[in-house]
């Protein structure tokens, strides 16, 4: 044995959490050249394979300072050992988290750099409303973990100077100072790979910057504050600022901002109306205010083809999907929407009686349905594509007669009523009513869906009502009807529900 | 071409005696070979042995210069039956594949090989995918070698020792006329690693002469007789032969023999993290210094009872070091001791779990309790390491982490196919879907969830023979790749259906790679291929094979079309087994050639137009439907911009290919009008700039008209 443990020379050991195809074995090349040209020796070990499919993947490097070309070789460990690991690098959020729970951060001995963005797993993207993790917490975790714990946003710095997320990463294992390696050192490491030298090196000193002083925790969000509003709406503004409790008036002038921009300063002022017809109900609480408001704008800016035509035309919209697609000055840019109007669309935006005649009327409706069977690519960019659209935007000034109009407002006045009968008997079952709007939504078959599953949960209302956790049943209800696509939760949930009412009845 | 160029590492395989060579093990063993003077090597690509494929093949100058004759075979079994050049010349071959999965393949041509026996040297290189990031079912090689008597040789995992084996393992070979495995760990097969090279070896004996002259002697035959005498050969010559060698050349290595009166008897490719693992407990140094004694079996099969004995004799316990089930060494290494009647007691699998990876920390733990058994003072007076006991703490940010397997690639083309076959189901209902290997697997997972079972390379239409039945008129559905279609597929799962008169149907994934193992080349690839023979239609080897009804879909990319195919296929009155190729070309090798040869001819001025797609935001909900029919990892939830709704919307990131899908999937599932596509002409012609500047003042006045109906609204 050489010397007592506490001097003898030991590993430096890293390990790289990434998801396959982020470049991190790249990244343990780097570390590699970097040590090997330092006169370190260095080894570093993966598993790629079919891992690299953008599956959660390791790659595992461990360092040893050299002595002469003939001294003897150490042994290195192929793969990380719980609590013996001193950088732990994280190419995304969750992965970080991956690296808490194999035990691969400790606070004796690891210095955790970890990038905040997030790519979404499966799990996150395919639920119906926000499946998304707490961020927060994951760093929150990660700080108590680590002895330092460097976090940013390692994948925007990188992008922002077209490199890749490798390059910033290795710029924060630099800034860190947990290396025992120059500045240059490591620039040395990238210009001899030679690949993209340039970007790298920026983004390379863009992630040493984000270590070295990282920016500032973005401020808690702020509670919502009163959007400002124009001279049209000035006047129906300063009747809700009289009318409505200070808490409320922020969410309502969203609202009516939507609905001019949606139809226009009449329109904006029925929702007040109906805000207003709800505030003096017996029972209404300012939380229910401020759920229905909400939910009523949303509900009263339904997307029917008037609407997509509308916002699919505007500037702002090009503006926007061109810094979306990063258009560069000296590019042009064509936009193709992909536009599926069948039968009940058309209908929907026909006026009602003219539309409930096309659904009910079997040539006609199958003419339509020939016509309107496959999906149409519009090229919002060419003049002929743009009017087009143009010209369905503009039934907007028909809107109001159209078989979807009434259908919906019907829906909306049947759902303000129940609202507004609820909160004298129990509020909180009111606002959760209120919250069933969230069902429906989307288009075509996601619509009809939601729709069905709002009814499926508003039915179930007269047999809550008076139950003590009428709201609480309610909400599970909703939530179910989000959990699963086929609606295999959201029966099962009401199959169960009506066993709890006999129940209660037969122990009273 | 393979996903992975190695042009420049091919250059290493040139180097000459005492020059270093660094990289990865693989390529290590590659070079390692042409110093052993090989003649020929053949293979099957797949993790963690397919950059030794793909090595040679970018090496075929170097290998022509030396006369090897390098081939993709068709299976591993072909493989193997290659060996069959070294049973009677001096010829040194050596073959490559993934374990267990290709040795499961290989173990009839193997059974044959190692019956006779070889008289020129036959490696057999398996890449043990055993463990994390392992895709396959978790079992041993071992047991190939045992049943076929086969010697295995697991080494130390560095890459000079790793050389040696190869070299060894051809002198082993001729010494006992036995084949021998060389078992090589994934890490191990990329651990980055030097070594110092010898001079490339251009064999005396060749192919020519081989085939020129041709030999033959009917005892190494398995026919009877001579097999029965191969049997008792193996026992009374070819056994005492090897274990000779192996003694004599000390493969198996002994470490502190002396130093205590107990030890840790290990396979080779355990050694590295039993050193760690000691270290950590202050019982070695860093360069491998142990204050244990260790015997290193480098040869895991057969057991040197000699070199165990004399280690064991004088201990009062060893700990036997296996990873994998079941424990085939230790049961032999008590066998042995009790043969020999020396009492050490044996440890193993009492201290080290009996099943699953042997990772750092289940390493560390083991040995821990090991040496807290023997030697509990030697642990005295330091800490025990934190991974030395089982955790306790609860598992930190347990609910933010959810698991993240592997899936489809952005712009992957069969993607496509099982969206199609989910709209498929909201018609017909739910189907039996037989799976097979290859990415096509990835539909079990979300967001598709289709697939019952997977029975092997291959055998996805061969996995649903049985359910074939005239009592009802639904159909089964069997998923197979090109990759396994030519691998056996086209007989075990096409003839099989044919002949069997089935009613249901098969849909071959034609991406023109077998793209699962890094995009290697097949029969039916559409590119051309220096070295090999490529552009054989699958159609044509169906239709070959007696299928009538088969239909080619070329671009997968259509819902629409591939949707209207597989209803056509489940639901048509036609009887008999139905074929559906849905081809497109695998997106990661697409790009690869592709973005180069984009870049290029935008820096050369010249007019190019690169698609992608994009959400808008302002009209998607955030039901997310897209997704649950796509899973594209460009396709992803971003927050909502609109004050009032909480819910994510969907978005399309920077990296989407265009390929098409998002726009397909929305009007064949009637989603949403929320996708675009954007298409973004660099270096726009001057009649480009034109027809923009008319639209631009057209669609101009328009919007100003939009914008002055909000004037007044907003600020």
């Amino acid at each position: 044995m050489s010397g007592s443990p506490a001097e003898a020379p030991r590993t430096i050991n890293i390990a790289i959490l990434a998801m396959g195809g982020e470049g991190g074995g790249v990244l343990a090349d780097w570390l590699v050249d970097l040590a090997e040209h330092a006169g370190w020796i260095a080894q570093t070990t993966s598993v790629p394979g079919v891992a690299q499919r953008t599956g959660a993947t390791i790659y595992y490097v461990e360092l040893f300072p050299g002595g002469a070309p003939d001294a003897p070789r150490p042994v290195l460990a192929l793969m990380p050992f719980p609590g013996e690991v001193d950088v732990v690098i994280a190419s995304e959020l969750m992965e970080a988290g991956r690296a808490l729970q194999r035990g691969l951060v400790t606070a004796e001995r690891t210095t955790l750099i970890a990038s905040t963005h997030r790519v979404y797993s499966m799990t996150e993207k395919t639920a119906m409303g926000d499946g998304r993790v707490d961020a927060d917490a994951l760093v929150a975790a990660g700080r108590a973990a680590a002895k330092r714990a460097c976090f940013g946003d390692f994948a925007l710095a990188a992008e922002s100077v077209g490199s890749v997320i490798g390059a910033s990463l290795f710029g924060a294992i630099a800034g860190a100072g947990c290396l025992p390696f120059t500045r240059p050192q490591f620039e040395d490491a990238i210009r001899r790979a030679g690949v993209g030298v340039e970007p790298s090196l920026k983004a390379f000193a863009a992630g040493e910057g984000l270590v070295i002083s990282p920016l500032p925790p973005k401020p808690a969000a702020p509670a919502m504050a009163e959007p400002p509003v124009g001279p049209r709406l000035a006047p129906l503004a300063a009747r809700v600022r009289a009318t409505f409790p200070t808490g409320t008036v922020p969410i309502i002038l969203h609202g009516l901002l939507r609905l001019a921009d949606y139809q226009d300063v009449a329109y904006a002022e029925a929702y007040v109306q109906r805000l207003e017809t709800l505030r003096v109900a017996r029972g209404c609480t300012d939380r229910l205010v401020e759920t229905v408001a909400r939910y009523l704008a949303l509900w009263m800016s339904y997307e029917d083809t008037i609407r997509v035509a509308d916002l699919k035309t505007r500037a702002t919209r090009f503006d926007r999907v061109r810094g979306e697609v990063r258009l560069a000055k000296d590019q042009l840019l064509d936009i193709h929407e992909y536009l599926h109007p069948r039968v009940q669309e058309i209908a929907d935006t026909l006026p009602a009686g003219l539309g409930r005649w096309l659904l009910a009327t079997g040539w006609a409706r199958r003419g339509v349905e020939r016509v309107a069977s496959k999906g149409r690519i519009v090229r919002t960019s060419s003049v002929r594509g743009f009017l087009m659209l143009y010209a369905v935007a503009s039934l907007r000034r028909i809107r109001r007669s159209t078989l979807r109009f009434v259908e919906e407002h019907s829906r909306i006045d049947a759902w303000l009523a129940l609202v507004g009968g609820t909160a004298a008997s129990d509020a909180e079952l009111a606002i959760a009513i209120a919250e069933c709007q969230r069902l429906v939504k989307g288009y075509g078959d996601t619509h009809a869906r939601g729709l069905a599953n709002y009814n499926t949960v508003i039915a179930q209302v007269p047999r809550l009502n008076g139950h003590p956790d009428a709201a609480a049943t309610l909400r599970r209800l909703r939530d179910a009807a989000l959990a699963d696509e086929q609606g295999s939760k959201l029966a099962a949930a009401v199959a169960a529900m009506s066993i709890a009412p006999a129940a209660a009845t037969a122990t009273a | 071409m393979a996903e992975r160029s190695f042009k420049t590492e091919v250059q290493k395989l040139r180097l000459g005696a005492g020059e270093e060579f660094r990289g990865e093990g693989i390529l290590a063993v590659t070079k390692a070979l042409l110093e052993s003077g090989v003649s020929y090597v053949a293979g099957y690509q797949g993790a963690p042995i397919s950059h030794l494929m793909d090595v040679l093949a970018d090496a075929n100058d170097i290998l022509a210069e030396l006369g090897v004759h390098f081939e993709h075979s068709a299976s591993e079994a072909t493989a193997t039956a290659t060996l069959a050049a070294s049973v009677h010349t001096p010829l040194r071959g050596a073959v490559t594949f993934k374990s267990t999965v290709g040795t499961n393949v290989a173990s009839d041509a193997l059974a044959n090989l190692a019956s006779g026996g070889v008289t020129g040297g036959a490696l057999i290189i398996v890449g043990e995918d055993y463990g994390e990031g392992s895709s396959i079912m978790q079992e041993r090689s071992h047991a190939f070698a045992m049943k076929s008597q086969v010697w295995l040789l697991d080494p130390r995992p560095n890459l000079p020792c790793i050389v040696a084996a190869v070299q060894h393992g051809f002198a082993l070979s001729e010494a006992s006329r036995t084949p021998v495995m060389l078992e090589l760990r994934i890490r191990a097969c990329h651990v980055h690693g030097s070594f110092v090279a010898k001079d490339n070896v251009r064999p005396a004996y060749t192919l020519k002469d081989a085939i020129e002259r041709p030999l033959r002697d009917t005892s190494r035959i398995v026919l009877p007789p001579a097999s029965y005498l191969h049997e008792q050969e193996k026992i009374t010559q070819r056994w005492p032969a090897a274990v000779q060698y192996i003694r004599d050349h000390g493969l198996n290595e002994f470490f502190a023999e002396g130093a205590q009166d107990f030890g840790i008897v290990l396979q080779g490719g355990m050694y590295n993290n039993v050193i760690r693992a000691l270290e950590l407990l202050g019982l070695a140094d860093a360069w491998g210094h142990s204050r244990v004694p260790l015997y290193v079996m480098n040869v895991t099969y057969p057991i040197v009872d000699e070199e165990l004995t004399r280690f064991c004799a004088g201990k009062r316990a060893v700990l036997m070091v296996e990873e994998g089930q079941p424990d085939f060494i230790e049961q032999q290494v008590n066998t042995t001791l009790r043969r020999a009647d020396v009492q050490t007691r044996v440890h193993g699998k009492d201290c080290l779990p009996m099943a699953g990876e042997y990772t750092g920390g289940v390493m560390l733990q083991g040995i821990t309790k090991f040496i807290e058994q023997v030697a509990p003072s030697l642990l005295e007076g330091r800490p025990l390491p934190r991974a030395a006991k089982p955790a306790t703490a609860p598992v930190p940010a347990a609910k933010e982490v959810h698991p993240r397997p592997p899936s489809f690639c952005t712009g992957c083309p069969e993607r496509p196919i099982f969206t199609a076959m989910k709209l498929v189901e909201r018609e017909l209902g739910p189907h039996h879907v037989s799976c097979d290997i290859g990415c096509h697997l990835f539909s079990i997972l979300p967001p598709f969830e289709l697939g019952a079972t997977t029975m092997g390379y291959g055998l996805g239409w061969a996995g649903a023979a049985a359910l074939n039945t005239t009592e009802t008129r639904k159909r089964t559905l069997s998923f197979m790749g090109d990759g396994g279609f030519w691998h056996n597929g086209l007989t075990s799962g096409v003839g099989n259906a044919v002949f069997n008169k089935t009613d249901n149907v098969l849909v071959i994934v034609d991406n023109s790679y077998s793209a699962a193992t890094g995009g290697q080349d097949i029969l039916s690839s559409r590119a051309d291929n220096p070295i090999r023979a490529t552009r054989n239609s699958i159609e044509k080897a169906v239709r070959g094979v007696g299928v009538e009804w088969v239909r080619t879909v070329t671009h997968t990319y259509s819902v629409a079309e591939m949707r209207d195919t597989l209803r056509e296929a489940l639901t048509t009155p036609v009887k008999g087994p139905k074929v559906v190729i849905a081809q497109s070309e695998c997106m990661l090798n697409r790009q690869r050639r592709e973005k180069p040869a984009f870049r290029q001819l935008v820096k050369s001025g010249q007019r190019a137009v690169r698609e992608r797609f994009g959400v808008d935001p302002d009209t998607c909900t955030g039901d997310h439907s897209c997704i649950r029919l796509s899973g594209c990892p460009s396709l992803t939830i971003r927050d909502n911009p609109d004050p009032l709704r909480t819910d994510p919307v969907a978005a399309v990131i920077d990296s989407c290919v265009g390929c098409g899908l998002c726009g397909e999937v929305s009007h064949a599932a009637v989603l949403c009008p929320s996708f675009y596509r954007a298409a973004l002409i660099h270096n726009p012609t001057r009649w480009d700039r034109f027809v923009a500047g008319v639209r631009a003042r057209v669609i101009g006045f328009f919007q100003r008209r939009i914008e002055r109906r909000l004037a007044g609204i907003g600020p």
